[in-house]
């Protein structure tokens, strides 16, 4: 098994993708389907901006076994009040700060939530989010 | 579609050193919207924007992009053009407005995704 550590800053649009793009490359070092690797990517890049725009700061747990990836981000920030209504496509809360950057269009956890296996988010209203998301890499 | 053709008929500028060659659009998106790139399942496939920062490049090299075409005179700063390099991928700029644009690529026969 392979672990992987990465801390986000919140606001911080210069390096957000950094962490997205390091798996990346040990995905596709490690051979995985390029499909998959696509939509892990796809899902933690999203996930990532989510916490540069939305939450103060983060940090990313990624566990890559022969079977599965495992990634996990843990943020303190202002937690998701309605996270059956914050996966609905069209809802968001971005800033115009952050709509500049190109994102705020309420699709990232949709998205998200396609591309993966499994995600669970637990969230905590002024604490923080986690968000854990699973791709099985057998049955795809 | 071949880059050269593309820059020809986009009246467009090759910004970076990445290799060209083995680059062939089939399908094109037009958009500012990062999360709406990202949910791109295809490949052969180039983004349109106006949008030029660092994430457009991040957003096209976690959707598998090869080809962002810079519409409208946007600038691509220096880090944009290193991190596009690096991720083997294409940066073009033309003063041509996105519609035009899209409507060229289009009418020769770049297809749409949806
Ligand atoms: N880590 C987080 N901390 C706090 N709130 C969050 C977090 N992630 C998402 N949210 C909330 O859920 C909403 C929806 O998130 P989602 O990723 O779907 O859309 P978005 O980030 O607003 O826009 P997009 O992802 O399309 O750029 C956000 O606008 C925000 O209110
Ligand atoms: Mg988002």
């Amino acid at each position: 098994m392979m672990k992987l550590d990465y801390k986000i800053e919140g606001g911080d649009f210069t390096n957000a993708g950094h962490a997205s793009s390091e798996v990346k490359k040990v995905l596709k070092k490690l051979n995985v389907d390029p499909k998959i690797t696509r939509r892990v990517v796809v899902s933690l890049y999203e996930a990532e901006v989510n916490v540069v725009a939305h939450a103060y700061r983060g940090e990313i747990f990624v566990e890559i076994s022969t079977n599965k990836i495992i990634i996990k981000l843990v943020d303190e920030g202002p937690g998701i009040h309605n996270v059956d209504q914050a996966m609905e496509e069209g809802y968001s809360t971005a800033s115009e700060e952050v709509r500049q950057m190109g994102f705020g269009a309420g699709m990232g956890l949709a998205n998200i939530n396609k591309n993966t296996d499994e995600l669970n988010i637990y969230s905590e209203v002024n604490k923080g989010t986690t968000v854990e998301m699973i791709t099985y890499l057998d049955k795809n | 579609m071949d880059i050269t053709t593309l820059i020809k008929l986009t009246n467009g500028k090759l910004i970076t050193n990445t290799k060209t060659e083995d680059i062939d659009i089939e399908f094109a998106m037009a958009s500012d919207l990062m999360s709406d790139v990202l949910t791109l399942d295809t490949v052969n496939t180039m983004l349109i924007t106006g949008l030029a920062n660092l994430q457009t490049i991040r957003t096209a090299e976690m959707s598998d992009v090869h080809c962002i075409l810079l519409a409208r005179n946007k600038k691509s700063t220096p880090e944009m053009i290193e991190l596009a390099e690096q991720n083997s991928i294409i940066i073009i700029e033309s003063a041509s407005a996105l519609f035009k644009i899209a409507g060229i690529l289009y009418g020769n026969g770049v297809k749409a995704l949806f």
